[in-house]
């Protein structure tokens, strides 16, 4: 087991180091820092020096190891955009991300897991299929249309919850958090559920199909054989096997979730890091789309590990890899 | 020995009918169908693959699964119809006085719980035990089907038992509610050679001591001939000869069934070719009306062509043949070559 | 279930199976499915003959003028009419034929970029299976470390640095290409490891073994050999793709990062759309999101069904 850990954490420094590797790469060799941060009639001279001085004329693995530096240390330069440092922008706008990542991520998971296991269980009920016509439009629908659609409807027309912005928000040391006040709540109430959405209706139909799949079994063909009762087979059997497969992705989601923040934070004009990189790429803004590259890759990095691990904690043929399997 | 014409019937099974409705019309995977199972006595239903025997067994225990369903026909078990029971009151059958055992014991068992809580589950389910009392009978149980060190493995996963062990706790499973019947599908297909004559020595000799009666459903005619009492051959959904083990097997009164036995070897005995027989078993949407087996019969008559045989006698078993009628087979008409 | 008709090789035998298969019977049976494709082949009918149909060109700046602007959809209200069925924007422009030219450029970019990814898919794969060793190890980290970020996330990526390359203007005029690339490299993975996985169980058998010591192109072999094991997989992907393909596109659009105003996609009319929406003129973005909506909805249908005809476990 202890050699499963390692050999995943491994894995993970790899492939951050890799991402490290391409971040660095779009800062230092797309575009040309230089000219991003000087004006137009400064001397050939003036550049090299300032190359220098900005050590973008030492060898390429010298500066890949004061970048990777300098990012453990939160420092990623200056935005071309604004010129204020990158760390700090990213940082003011993480806690809006986050809430609003975990927010959709509640709903999808305590609204689409039961409505999963409820179509698996009983799937030619109408509305088993009511909900199955429901998920494919979920999936079919792009989530800044649904943002719009909800905003049309609750904000425009029934003018019932703020089409856009945060709301009041308030300051616990360097967090600033929604869930104090009211308008705040409110303000939370359809940019979740758009985020979530789209999230809904995978783990729906996942839900699902991994349901159908399991009722499908020998396992639960002997437990009805042995005569359990329904209760017995459906949430004591059926659930537990279903759910050890959804765990990964529900898990992998919640990664997914702060990537499409993206959009969700364009429509609603939520102030998160998933703007700010939207900016950061129509500006051409190289600095903050290394950053946000890097963080990002750092955070899925670290889901995965987690749900291998978890994984790893509720299968017990996992547990058992490499120990003999006794017996004759 | 049990003898069938002295004890009322376990289980009787009168004239079943298994249907699959398809987009190709209405197969009929089981027709007419019926035998009797003595209290404490092994029937064994043998055939080749897609003959009907599963899907016999599996509406036995209430278990077919749709589109497929029971027709037509009755099933009784002491005297009491099963057939028509709703779900809950089949479910209360199931375990307690029907068990059931399948092929394939690694995927008979979820991964996810230890065998002991799947035994406790079961015994739970049936008997009003207390926890530590039902433990303590699935404990007896692991012993009696052979598991060693019961103790320690009660709590192990079934990933961690080997193939033959795996199947001895499916046994445990099956009889641990105390029923009287056990259908047995195949319960041996799946294991190693050298395992497969423990399990049915073990399935038998607790049969026997439990006095439960088993209906051993297999393709293997050596099992058969090993373990159980009666047999019955089944072809293209029916019965084709039913009798006593010995006498089926020695003096086979179905063109089939002597066909069957040919080509079986026997240690010692020296065969210049093993019996084949021409054709295979006909599909379900391809079954030539008069008797099933007719394209393939050495003995076939005008008769055969178009007159379904019912079970009759023939010696001390049954055989759905005009060769054993009165009127016999009619004008002999020869078999034209089939293409294999 | 086998099907009965003869396995003739004429082509009259071919279409009596096809017409007896279990595919067309699936197909038959499923009315959802039926319409699903109905309304596929007639939204890429339409939006392929929008030079043709439409009854307008709102591209050409020559034919507008202001004095149309934001006329409401027909039915909704009395300043409407007829030579603008759905409206217009603020520009004048007819927001049917906007629709119909839009659709036309989202289908493309759709399907050319999951052609671009099949492409890059599929010959990586060959390659990395086949090759093995350092070859098969680098392609495979790539992927690997590809696949943590999600499709749209990539898609961003190679479009904002090819934005820092090349100035707005050049990159105005090859955003269709710059999409497609971008989509199609971020769909690629998928492709690869499922071709991957069947060169390396085809590339262990006898068959290639002795083709090479006849001397014959192992390569040629196993390409005929394993394109074929491989096309039902490489299809159900593609089905699921096409629809990804499709949202990706429109949401690069509607991020203002996709497709340019002045060759719009039915996100960017979206996002044009949005602007104008708190002050009520609803129409210049519901009408071309339901278009997307539907066309994205029948696509998904007819992946799903394709997917559930093509899966042998449920036969």
């Amino acid at each position: 087991m202890l050699a499963f850990i390692l050999r995943r954490l491994f894995q993970s420094i790899a492939v951050l180091l890799t991402v490290g590797l391409v971040a660095f790469s779009l800062f230092r060799y797309v575009g040309d820092p230089i000219n991003a941060m000087v004006g137009q009639d400064t001397s050939m001279e003036e550049r090299e020096e300032l190359r220098t001085k900005l050590g973008l004329n030492d060898s390429p693995v010298i500066q890949f190891s004061r970048f990777i530096y300098n990012a453990s240390r939160g420092n990623f330069g200056l935005s071309y955009r604004t010129s204020e440092p990158v760390g700090r922008m990213i940082l003011e706008r993480v806690p809006a991300t986050l809430e609003l990542s975990f927010c959709a991520a509640l709903f999808a998971l305590f609204v689409g897991v039961p409505m999963g296991v409820y179509t698996g269980l009983y799937p030619r009920h109408w509305t088993s299929r009511l909900f199955q016509a429901v998920s494919l439009i979920g999936i079919s629908l792009p989530t800044f249309l649904i943002g719009i659609l909800l905003i049309l409807i609750f904000a425009v027309s029934l003018h019932w919850l703020p089409s856009f912005g945060r709301g009041e928000t308030v300051q616990l040391g360097w967090w600033t958090t929604n869930f104090l006040t009211l308008s705040g709540l409110k303000a939370l109430i359809l940019p979740s559920i758009t985020l979530g959405l789209f999230q809904l209706t995978l783990l729906m139909r996942l839900v699902r199909s991994e349901m159908l799949e399991v009722m499908r079994t020998d396992y639960i063909k002997f437990a009805r054989a042995r005569g359990l009762t329904n209760r017995a087979i459906n949430f004591g059997h059926a659930l537990k096997n279903t759910l050890v497969p959804v765990i990964t992705v529900a898990g992998l989601q919640l990664g997914a979730l702060i990537a499409f923040a993206i959009v969700t934070e364009t429509v609603f004009a939520w102030p998160g890091v998933g703007q700010l990189f939207i900016q950061s790429v129509q500006f051409s803004d190289i600095p903050v789309m290394a950053a946000y590259l890097l963080l990002i890759g750092l955070l899925f990095v670290l889901i995965n590990l987690v749900v291998d691990l978890l994984y790893f904690a509720v299968d017990p043929r996992l547990r058992s890899l490499g120990a003999r399997a006794a017996g004759h | 020995m049990p003898t069938p014409s002295n004890n009322p019937p376990l289980l009787e099974v009168k004239h079943l009918r298994v249907e699959f409705p398809t987009r190709h019309g209405t197969l009929l995977a089981v027709d007419d169908v019926s035998f009797d199972i003595a209290p404490g006595e092994v029937l064994g239903v043998v055939g080749e693959s897609g003959a009907g025997k599963s899907l016999t067994g599996n509406a036995i225990i209430g278990l077919l699964e749709p589109p497929g369903r029971i027709a037509a026909g009755e099933i009784r078990l002491e005297g009491r119809r099963i057939d028509n029971l709703p779900y809950e009151e089949m479910r209360k059958v199931r375990g307690a006085r029907i068990g059931a055992i399948f092929q394939d014991p690694l995927t008979s068992l979820n991964p996810l719980y230890s065998i002991g809580r799947q035994l406790v589950e079961t015994i739970q389910t049936h008997l009003s035990l207390s926890t530590a009392e039902a433990r303590k009978r699935a404990l007896d149980l692991l012993k009696e089907v052979g598991i060693p060190g019961a103790e320690n493995r009660i709590g192990h996963y079934p990933h961690q038992f080997s193939g033959g062990m795996r199947q001895r706790v499916v046994i445990a499973l099956a009889l641990c509610a105390g029923p009287r019947l056990i259908v047995a599908d195949e319960p041996t297909t799946a294991l190693d050679v050298s395992i497969q004559a423990q399990i049915i020595a073990l399935l038998k000799r607790l049969c026997r001591e439990h006095g439960t009666a088993v209906m051993l459903v297999t393709h293997d005619m050596g099992v058969i001939a090993e373990t159980a009492d009666r047999v019955a051959v089944m072809y293209a959904g029916r019965i084709a000869e039913i009798g006593p083990v010995r006498d089926v097997v020695k003096h086979a009164r179905h063109p089939y069934t002597k066909g069957l036995m040919g080509s079986i070897p026997s240690l010692g005995v020296r065969h210049d070719k093993l019996t084949q027989i021409d054709g295979a078993m006909p599909r379900l949407t391809e079954i030539p009306p008069g008797c099933a087996f007719n394209p393939r019969c050495d003995f076939r008559g005008q008769r055969c062509l178009n007159e379904r045989p019912e079970l009759m006698l023939a010696g001390a078993s049954r055989a759905a043949c005009w060769l054993h009628d009165r009127g016999g087979v009619g004008a002999p008409v020869s078999k034209e070559t089939v293409d294999a | 279930m086998a099907t009965d008709s003869a396995t003739k090789s004429t082509s009259a035998g071919w279409l009596h199976r096809v017409a007896d298969s279990d595919i067309w019977w699936s197909f038959k049976s499923s009315p959802m499915t039926i319409v699903a494709a109905i309304a596929t082949i007639f939204i890429i009918v339409v939006a392929f003959l929008s030079p043709v149909l439409a009854p307008h060109t709102p591209f050409d700046p020559a034919t507008l003028s202001l004095s149309d602007g934001l006329k409401p959809p027909v039915l909704v209200s009395q300043d409407g009419d007829w030579t603008f069925p759905l409206g217009t924007d603020d520009q004048g422009r007819d927001v049917l034929s906007s629709i119909m030219y839009g659709t036309r450029l989202s289908l493309e970019v759709g399907f050319f970029s999951v052609i671009v990814a099949m492409l890059i898919g599929i010959s990586l794969g060959l390659v990395s299976g086949y090759l093995g060793g350092t070859v098969d190890a680098v392609i495979m980290r790539i992927a690997d470390v590809q696949l943590t970020f999600p499709a749209i996330l990539v898609a961003l990526l190679i479009d904002g640095v090819v934005r820092g390359i090349i100035s707005v203007q050049r990159h105005d005029e090859i955003a269709l290409f710059v999409i497609v690339g971008a989509i199609g490299l971020s769909f690629w993975v998928q492709y690869a490891r499922t071709v991957r996985g069947s060169v390396m169980v085809e590339k262990n058998k006898e068959y290639v073994q002795a083709a090479r010591v006849i001397g014959l192109s192992p390569v040629l072999i196993m390409v005929r050999h394993v394109l074929p094991n491989v096309t039902g997989p490489v299809l159900v992907i593609a089905t699921i793709n096409l629809g990804l393909a499709i949202i990706t596109e429109a949401t690069l659009s509607f991020l203002g990062v996709g497709l340019p105003s002045t060759e719009p996609s039915l996100g960017t009319l979206i996002r044009l759309g949005n602007e104008v929406l708190q002050s009520g003129d609803w129409w210049i973005t519901v009408f071309p999101g339901i278009t997307l909506a539907v066309l994205v909805l029948a696509v998904n249908l007819l992946g799903d069904w394709l997917r559930d005809a093509l899966n042998p476990k449920l036969r």
